[in-house]
């Protein structure tokens, strides 16, 4: 009974104006939008799919960082060996999103952007401190990725704006990442936390950055500042762990639900951290 | 892995059972051939829909379908009031007794409705847009009442009372006033104070469990068209469809002739698809439009509207001498039943104590209404509740005691000849041997990891035989058709087919089996109760045997002998006069001359088959606990089966590593999650947990072949069943192993672990 168009514009503008009308929603992957649509949480009245947009699908390296489109599957972001040898966390958070079925098809930019509490996507995305590339009728602007989402379900974007493509800042030496999330089976669930981190070391082997994200602990994935902080310095001491792990848990403030309680979460994010942290340690080439 | 322990030198050597033939439905399913509920459709068909209760429990004080029918494309609106209002009689056709009145009014609320989800209305369209349309357009008024879901806050005096006339069964005396007790059961034997007064050890505990759903892939779905001649015709995926037949009949009023029913290729069903949702609405509503209506549940229906089984509160004491000797046991069980009486607690209670020989017991079982959907069959339904408190219990006896866990139970062992806690005698099994292969198993003897804990528990299923049907018809190639009336989930038409060939010596490629539609041929208890292999493959047997009988009486004729000079061997006809010289007839051969020798060669049997056999299982779980999360995994897994005889090995493996998948699931994540207005949260996959291939590993099967059953011809007994009763207690032993605390709450969840964890000060 309700008409449902559906377009496939090849340019970035066009997508812009095809998505300023009214009831327009982007399609990436699908694997968020079709499954509400079928569930009748949304009726929109134009789908446009962002898959043909120059530039929305495919991995490039650009002044010594990586340029990722939007809409790329998971698998694709999962086979590119250069991406994955530097930012294995970014990587991990997108491929272990469902299945090998929904990995054809699941996309970083699908996952920011349904702004879901626990998008397994965004926390590595986050402590990357990586930034999207938004169109939009007026135009291009850069954001960072934490400022996209602003609740469940909610964006910062504007009517007509889209996410085109993540920008990962240059790698260094010495430098690596790490995602893990905790879910109760070992596949096909909702994260009940996440955590990213992500580490930069010194010549000395000692952290000289570092940026810790969390996911399902609070309205949006966080940038959890003070944890970070809390690494650079040394070698991830217990001390520093420990002063990492009550940071992370001083930012969580998630719901309690039939995924898991309040303080089930809370605690877990901070193991989850601490864990990540030595993953991450330990692929930047990092010795205890 | 697998393994097979048998006794040496079977009487007859077995050609075809016993080995692994590719199952005759194999292609079909995997290439996407094989037509399941929601395949079949017809010319002109409607969409019907179900409107549901979106409250717990609820007066229904108005129902205006005026808009609904005003909507063009809407052809029918049905609710309770297009069905007769019945009155209370047990009938018998689905896995246990159905109360008629209560199957009326679980596939359509009348006057009230007494769960989320419960069906009120149904409209049938020309689209489904159009019929969803139309639910939004059915105005029910409803007078909310208070509801309970949990079973102990559901029998206290103050409890809202779901049903005005029911009156708890089984008391001493009539109670003066309706409750939500529907029934109390109750074992014993000996002296229950005297046998504790004897024991020098004792353990004492409360066990939970959540209800769980059967989980099919395949959600209900059928077609139904209602002739003008008032004949009229179901197509539907079910367990049984001669249970649908009578089902459908009794609650529409019609004779059973005038419903045929064919059955769909089943995507599963575990027990849950053993009674009616959908069928009689469809009829209904193909009645008052004229046209074949179309109903698919959608999942989220599954979940609240059909199974689940009941969660339940198991209380065990058991009482023990300091050598082991169990010598009292007091269990009390109480299950849910949903929203009509019948929870499985009558067979939790024969079953919790069948493994074993203990002079003095009592089992109580309390059967109580709640307002959640009403508890379908689950794969020996019951047994897997109260096992999870007994062999809790006694691992805890175990422990205290200082005794291995596998020794205790083999000292107070079942075996042939000792009267079974629930009434007979038993013989012919094969306990003490399932319980021996898994003491002898590799994986017992090995030793465990950093975290890791190991559990042992056993369980007992019944089995069941009852009444089958089935033909053999001879092609005149000579090859068989071999047509029985029993769905197929769990591997039977492979097992049918092999013991046909085995009968008349045929290789098993040139034998179809068949499940027809309930006018073409005699009728068949569903498929459940373990049933099919034994009974169905007992009537199949005897009607081979009929077709050779025929065969050797055409092959007489031929050779103008008496009939007793013929015998069938190695699928020959054979003289056994050896004056006459008279070379072997194959089955080939005389099908190729069967109109000069009487027409067309069938045979057909009907049965009512007794002396099932029941099943034992022992089981050897190892797990391993993050101890910072809390996570259980099951790392490794061992399943010990007596099987009597497994006629296809690896259907047989496949029906033990489906029971323990579904009990691991049960054990550790599995649970309906209630809101505070009693609307099921987590009504999908996503949050109502089922295991994931990921989440197991291989589960090895070890198939006990020692104690055949003989009244079955090859010795078969019941297999589907037994495999989910030990699992749910073998994971919280193995848990309770690695981590030093007993967990007595079902799903074992990361965050109870933790919290476990925590209160233990670790
Ligand atoms: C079986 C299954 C398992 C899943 N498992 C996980 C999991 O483990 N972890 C997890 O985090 N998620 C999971 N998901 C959810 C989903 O797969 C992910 O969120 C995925 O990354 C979404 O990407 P997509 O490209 O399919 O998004 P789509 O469905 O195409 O879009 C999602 C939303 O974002 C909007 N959108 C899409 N692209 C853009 C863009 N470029 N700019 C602006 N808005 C846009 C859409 O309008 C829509 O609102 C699962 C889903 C399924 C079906």
């Amino acid at each position: 009974m309700t008409q449902l168009a559906y377009l496939a514009p090849s340019s970035a503008e066009e997508a812009a104006a095809a998505l300023a009308r009214d009831g327009a929603r982007p399609l990436s992957g699908g694997t968020d939008l079709l499954v509400q649509l079928r569930a009748g949480r949304t009726r929109p009245a134009v789908v446009v799919d962002l898959k043909a947009v120059a530039g929305a699908i495919g991995v490039r390296e650009q002044s010594g960082g990586f340029v990722i489109g939007a809409a790329t599957p998971g698998a694709v972001l999962g086979e590119h060996a250069a991406l994955s040898r530097a930012w294995p966390g970014v990587v991990e958070g997108a491929t272990l999103i469902g299945s090998t079925q929904v990995q054809g098809r699941a996309s970083l930019g699908g996952n920011l952007c349904n702004a879901s509490p626990a998008a397994d996507g965004v926390p590595a995305l986050i402590a990357a401190r990586a930034t999207c590339v938004i169109v939009g009728p007026g135009g291009r602007r850069e954001a960072p990725v934490e400022s996209i989402a602003t609740g469940p379900g909610q964006t910062s974007l504007a009517p007509g704006e889209f996410v085109l493509e993540f920008r990962l800042p240059p790698r260094p030496a010495r430098a690596s990442d790490a995602y893990l999330r905790l879910i109760p089976r070992t596949e096909m669930d909702i994260a009940v936390a996440g955590a990213g981190v992500n580490l930069v070391l010194d010549e000395g082997g000692r952290v000289a950055e570092a940026h810790v994200a969390v996911g399902a602990v609070a309205p949006t994935a966080l940038l959890a500042a003070e944890a970070g902080r809390a690494l650079v310095g040394g070698r991830l001491d217990d001390a520093a762990l420990a002063g990492m792990e009550a940071a992370v848990r001083a930012v969580c403030r998630p719901i309690s639900d039939k995924r898991g309680t309040a303080e089930y979460r809370t605690r877990i994010a901070g193991v989850l951290a601490r864990r990540a942290a030595l993953i991450a340690f330990e692929r930047a080439g990092g010795v205890r | 892995m697998s393994e097979t322990l048998e006794k040496p030198a079977p009487k007859a050597a077995l050609s075809i059972v016993g080995s692994r033939p590719v199952r005759p439905d194999g292609a079909d399913k995997v290439t996407g051939r094989a037509a399941y509920g929601a395949d079949f459709n017809m010319p002109g068909q409607l969409v019907g829909r179900v409107l549901r209760s979106p409250h717990a429990h609820a007066r229904i004080v108005s129902i205006d379908a005026s808009k609904a029918r005003a909507l063009p494309g809407v052809k029918a609106v049905i609710t309770a009031a297009d069905f007769p209002d019945l009155a209370s009689e047990e009938l018998e056709g689905g896995e246990a007794a159905a109360n008629l009145r209560d199957l009326s009014l679980n596939v359509m609320a009348r006057g009230k409705a007494l769960y989320h989800g419960h069906a009120v209305a149904a409209v049938a369209a020309v689209s489904t847009e159009i019929a969803e349309a139309a639910l939004e357009r059915i105005k029910v008024t409803y007078e909310v009442l208070p509801h309970v879901i949990d079973v102990e806050a559901a029998m206290s005096p103050d409890a809202p009372v779901l049903h005005d006339h029911l009156f708890t069964e089984g008391l001493e005396a009539r109670p003066d006033r309706p409750s939500n007790i529907a029934k109390k059961h109750r074992f014993a034997r000996g002296d229950l104070a005297e046998g504790f007064a004897a024991a020098d050890v004792v353990v004492e505990g409360r066990y939970t469990t959540k209800a769980t759903h059967q989980g099919y892939i395949e959600p209900h779905a059928c077609v139904a068209a209602w002739g003008e001649d008032g004949r009229c015709d179901v197509w539907s995926s079910s367990q049984g469809h001669f249970m649908v037949r009578t089902f459908c009949a009794r609650l529409l009023g019609l004779d059973i002739s005038d419903v045929r029913v064919t059955p769909a290729e089943i995507g599963g069903g575990f027990g849950g698809k053993t009674t009616v949702y959908l069928e009689p609405l469809a009829l209904a509503l193909s009645r008052a439009s004229g046209r074949p209506v179309k109903m698919v549940m959608s999942r989220e229906e599954v979940f609240r509207a059909t199974g689940p089984t009941s969660g339940g509160i198991v209380r065990v004491r058991l009482g023990a001498k300091s050598d082991g000797t169990i010598v009292a046991a007091d269990v009390e069980l109480t299950y849910q039943a949903g929203a009509f009486p019948g929870s499985p607690v009558g067979a939790g209670a024969m079953t919790a104590l069948a493994c074993y020989d203990i002079p003095n017991f009592s089992i109580v079982g309390w059967d109580v209404v709640t307002n959640t959907p009403k508890v379908a069959a689950y794969r020996a339904p019951g047994a897997p509740i109260s096992a999870f408190g007994v062999e809790s219990a006694v691992d805890e006896l175990a422990l205290k005691l200082g005794m291995d866990p596998i020794a205790l139970r083999e000292k107070n062992a079942v075996k042939d000849g000792t009267k079974a806690s629930y009434g007979p005698t038993f013989q012919n099994i094969g306990y003490l041997d399932t319980l021996a292969a898994i003491r002898e198993s590799e994986h017992w003897k090995t030793p465990l990891g950093p975290n890791q804990g190991r559990g042992v528990a056993v369980g007992f299923w019944f089995n069941v035989g009852g009444e089958s049907t089935a033909a053999v018809h001879i092609g005149e190639d000579g090859s068989a058709a071999v047509v029985t009336g029993n769905p197929d989930i769990g591997g039977s038409r492979a097992s049918m087919a092999m013991m046909a060939a085995e009968t008349l010596g045929l290789p098993i490629d040139k034998v179809r089996p068949m499940i027809a539609d309930t006018s073409s041929i005699g009728y068949s208890m569903l498929t459940g109760g373990s049933r099919v292999t034994f009974a169905t493959g007992m009537a199949v047997v005897q009607a081979a045997e009929k077709v050779t009988g025929e065969l050797c009486a055409r092959a007489a004729k031929l050779w103008d002998v008496p009939r007793d000079q013929v015998a069938w061997e190695g699928g020959k006809a054979v003289c056994l006069d050896a004056a006459k010289d008279r070379a072997p007839l194959s089955l080939e051969a005389l099908a190729a001359q069967s109109a000069r020798t009487g027409g067309p060669i069938s045979g057909q049997a009907t049965i009512n088959a007794q002396g099932a056999g029941p099943g034992f299982g022992v089981h050897l779980c190892d797990v391993e606990v993050d101890p910072e999360t809390g996570q259980v995994s099951v790392v490794r897994y061992t399943a010990a089966q007596d099987v009597g005889k497994a006629i296809h090995p690896s259907y047989v493996e496949g029906q033990v590593q489906g029971g323990v998948a579904q009990g691991v699931g049960w054990a550790l994540n599995e649970e309906y999650i209630f809101d505070g207005e009693g609307r099921m949260e987590n009504a999908g996959f996503l949050d109502y947990r089922m295991p994931v291939a990921s989440d197991l590993p291989m589960l090895d099967a070890i198939l006990v072949e020692t104690a055949p059953n003989p009244r079955h011809p090859f010795g078969a007994k019941g297999v589907g069943e037994v495999p989910i009763v030990p699992p749910l207690a073998a994971v919280a032993n193995a848990v309770r192993g690695a981590i030093g605390v007993r967990m007595p709450d079902l799903p074992i969840s990361p965050p109870k672990v933790l919290a476990a964890l925590d209160a233990k000060g670790g």
